[in-house]
């Protein structure tokens, strides 16, 4: 039982762990690695990426998945740009409306049409990516400097980013639900055992359904961030999103399978990732190496895919501990 | 407790004509039952025979095909177990459906959780479910993941779940089938206080002795039908069976002892024996012999450490003391393939857990551990396959449409036998197995359990772990009784009646003080 709780810790916290030991070595290593710039760039940057991960992490809860997050983050950063002129609201409900129904129309395919979540979330990837080129025309969309709403994704509460703020809240907003209230526990039910949960008398289709429309709406809002933080609608932005947020929430702790995460530390998850990025830059710049975008592309992928098997194997320790 | 006489209560449920098919096949064809208020009633009927089926056709979880359902005067129809949970109605299904990833204070408070300012309080939660298992004296850490816990304090934790939700109608198939006779005791308690709280109770299990010490009255299905039902008191236990199969009363009279004669002489030299195996706090020192042809009974409570010393026997888990030995050579393994290889099969209480993959065929199930030896050149022998199947199906009466029938769909009880075919079909020299009979009907369980001798006598050992005393004192050969992991006591099965045994479960030794190893 205590190896159990060991390798549970470790599960768990195990992120904190290595965002610390990053962290520090980055510090040592790059003069301006701390600098403010930089640590407001790479929380600026990566807060779009921290909603994405939170619609992932609570799909991923359940025991499903959403591929769609990017290709939705696309089609929301082109809707917000269209809308973008009549003002921060008017683009902000746009891009979110457009992540919403993406993330309906996923939850309904799941939850109604009974549909495997990595099937229906495929399919809606492909429709959303196609509609974003179809709404941009086939090129970015700039959006409107006038109206104020670049705010959203370049402004500052005094010295903190916005957008970096707006994913602090989500993520309480988040912690607080998963922690705190009905559907959360439920959320983490169902992955733990759907059939059980139904019988338990818990609204599974429901729940299941709310987590879908949230993921969409998340992605919808990074969408937002993206179009008002570069200035322009980009509809072929948010390739591998995905694979960037389904690692952060692993490396977070949270079971692939589902029926066991947190939230904070998918969060943590995404700093770790982006952080990690973020020293691959500076590895760039400092000559001793030097790397196309195209290798640092490779790098990412093996990074996500040695995470995820690591987590793979503690997992099976875990369940078999229990 | 006294009982008006009938009628007095009113009706609180009744299911009239209920049928329902699966794929074309009946499961249910004219079933009904009625219940009233305050009553405490057996749902009784073979493996198959369709119980599972009509509660969870009340409960939404499945949809009826044709029939009625009144609750309270009214029509009830209800789509989800959700709706029926809300409408009062609560259950503890045969399976044990929990979560066992999550925390045990979730698992009995979902549904029902207590807010304080709208959010969750996980103070109060944590003491509701402390509250819900003090009734049925179990102390442990509500924040534990459930999975952490053995099977009788997981349906344990399933009882309090359902009592939690202050029903109008509790309703628990199979309950006692995984508890030992202290926690039924407990239980049973707790059914009477419902029942003066006027809550009625819908009970299904197959020991048959149980339902005299807590029901009123009792419905008997017979595949899919309701053949009868009666007021406890009014039939006998002989009836009762003969009602079940379908048979007349003298026809059943002769079936009584089950195991069939015990032949000393066919037992053997000492083929497997322990000395001083210790694992934590669990097993701390358990000794004993197993002979050739010999059935070894393992009594004791719940936490007596008779599961974890199997699963050390079976390599499932490390010895931290103690020697084994198999076939007179020392034998210490690493890992379960170890103990299979040693001619060892290992038939578990948690069917569900470890068992059964529910969503492959009977025959898959049947022959998953015996494929390399019915394959030639690494491909199947389909013909010895089938020959294999089908002589367990026969044998073991297992009700399914056959060999390709998904074991998901399976009744819980035709689910156990496939679990105890696939470990016969291995031919091993030595079977261990952990509650062999659970949720066995009363004439399969003669059965498997004839068929255990038959085995024994042809030279298997079989080391038999049961809560059902009856079941160790007729079928073992020798019992050894534990206690808080030790082993406290060995009789041999002639000099053994339920008072030794009984005293020394809870005491440390027998009354007789027999032979002490
Ligand atoms: N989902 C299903 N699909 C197909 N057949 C099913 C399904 N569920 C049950 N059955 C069939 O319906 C019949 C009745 O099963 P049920 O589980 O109700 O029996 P039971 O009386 O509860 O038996 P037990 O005492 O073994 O629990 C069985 O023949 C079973 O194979
Ligand atoms: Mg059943």
């Amino acid at each position: 039982m205590n190896r159990a709780r060991l390798v549970r810790i470790i599960g768990t916290y195990g992120v904190l762990i290595a965002l610390a030991a990053l962290i520090l070595f980055g510090f040592l290593r790059y003069d301006r690695f701390l600098s403010f710039y930089n640590v407001m760039t790479l929380l600026r940057y990566n807060s779009m990426f921290a909603l994405v991960a939170l619609g992932m992490c609570f799909v991923i809860m359940t025991g499903g998945i959403d591929l769609s997050v990017g290709s939705v983050a696309a089609l929301g950063s082109v809707a917000s740009a269209l809308a973008s002129p009549y003002g921060i609201v008017p683009g902000l409900a746009a891009g979110i409306g457009a992540g919403l129904a993406a993330g309906l129309i996923n939850a309904t395919l799941v939850t109604r049409a009974n549909l495997m979540p990595f099937i229906a979330t495929l399919a809606t990837m492909q429709a959303a990516s196609g509609s974003a080129l179809l709404l941009a025309g086939n090129q970015t969309v700039s959006v409107s400097y006038e109206s104020g709403f670049t705010a959203i994704g370049q402004g500052n509460f005094w010295t903190f980013p916005i957008p970096a703020a707006i994913a602090v809240v989500a993520y309480l907003i988040g912690s607080l639900v998963l922690n705190y209230t009905g559907t959360g526990r439920a959320v983490l039910a169902i992955g733990g055992g759907e059939d059980a949960s139904r019988l338990m008398g818990l609204r599974t289709d429901r729940v299941k359904f709310l987590v879908y429309v949230a993921s969409g709406g998340l992605a919808g809002l990074a969408g937002v961030i993206l179009a008002s933080q570069f200035g322009a609608g980009q509809p072929i932005e948010g390739v591998g999103w995905e694979l960037f947020a389904i690692a952060a929430v692993v490396v977070g702790g949270t079971l692939l399978t589902g029926g066991s995460g947190s939230v904070v530390t998918t969060l943590a998850g995404v700093l770790l990732l982006g952080i990690l990025f973020n020293v691959l830059n500076f590895e760039n710049g400092m000559g001793w190496i030097s790397l196309s975008a195209y290798w640092q592309s490779v790098i990412r992928g093996l990074f996500l895919l040695v995470v995820v098997l690591l987590q793979a194997r503690l997992t099976r320790r875990r369940l078999n501990a229990l | 407790m006294t009982r008006p006489p009938d009628g007095l209560f009113p009706l609180l449920l009744e299911m009239r004509d209920i049928q329902k098919r699966f794929a074309g096949i009946p499961a249910l064809a004219d079933a009904s039952l009625s219940v009233r208020s305050g009553e405490v009633h057996a749902l009784i009927g073979q493996n198959g025979a369709g119980k599972s089926t009509l509660i969870k056709v009340l409960t939404g979880y499945h949809r009826k095909d044709a029939g009625q359902v009144l609750f309270e005067g009214e029509p009830f129809e209800v789509h989800s177990p959700h709706q029926a949970q809300v409408n009062g109605i609560s259950t503890i299904y045969q399976e044990i459906n929990l979560v066992p990833l999550r925390s045990v204070t979730e698992n009995i408070c979902l549904g029902r959780e207590q807010r304080r300012y709208g959010l969750l309080d996980w103070n109060a939660m944590h003491a509701e479910a402390e509250r819900l298992l003090s009734r049925f004296a179990i102390g442990i850490d509500v924040r534990r993941p459930l999975g952490e816990f053995n099977t009788a304090t997981q349906q344990m934790v399933a009882i309090a779940r359902a009592i939690g939700f202050s029903a109008r109608l509790v309703i628990m198939d199979e309950p006692t089938s995984s508890l030992d006779e202290r926690e039924v005791g407990v239980l049973f308690s707790v059914i009477h206080q419902l029942k003066a709280e006027g809550v009625s109770v819908i009970f299904v299990s197959h020991k048959l002795d149980e339902l005299y010490e807590v029901c009123d009255q009792v419905t008997i299905m017979r595949d899919g039908r309701t053949v009868r039902s009666a007021a406890m008191k009014e039939i006998g236990k002989l009836e009762l069976v003969a009602a079940m199969l379908g048979r007349d009363v003298a026809a059943v009279e002769g079936h009584a002892t089950a195991f069939g004669e015990r032949d000393r002489s066919r037992i053997g030299d000492v083929m497997f024996s322990a000395r001083g195996l210790g694992a934590g706090q669990a097993v701390r020192n358990v000794s004993f012999d197993l002979r050739r042809g010999e059935i070894a009974g393992f009594a004791g409570l719940l936490g007596a450490g008779r599961t974890e010393t199997a699963r050390l026997v079976f390599g499932a888990d490390r010895p931290s003391a103690g020697q084994m030995t198999m076939e007179g050579a020392a034998y210490h393994p690493d890992r379960p393939a170890d103990a299979i290889a040693a001619g060892m099969g290992f038939c578990t209480e948690d069917r569900k857990g470890e068992g059964i993959v529910p969503e492959m065929t009977v025959a898959e199930n049947l022959t998953l551990a015996l494929l390399p030896k019915i394959s030639r050149n690494g491909v199947l022998d389909d013909s010895r396959q089938r020959e294999i199947v089908e002589r367990f199906i026969r044998e073991l009466g297992i009700k399914c449409s056959g060999p390709n029938q998904k074991v998901r769909e399976l009744s819980g009880g035709n689910q156990q036998k496939v679990l105890l075919a696939r470990w016969l079909a291995m031919n091993p020299k030595l079977l261990i197995l952990d509650e062999p009979t659970r949720g066995i009907d009363v004439g399969a369980k003669g059965e498997i359990q004839r068929l255990i001798r038959r085995l024994a006598d042809q030279g298997l050992g079989v080391l038999m772990i049961s809560s059902e005393l009856e079941e160790v004192i007729e079928g073992a050969d020798r019992i050894f009784v534990l206690r808080d992991g030790v082993s406290v006591t060995e009789l041999e099965a002639e000099a053994a009646n339920e008072e030794k045994v009984l005293t020394a479960m809870a005491h440390g030794t027998s009354a007789s003080s027999e032979v002490t190893t």
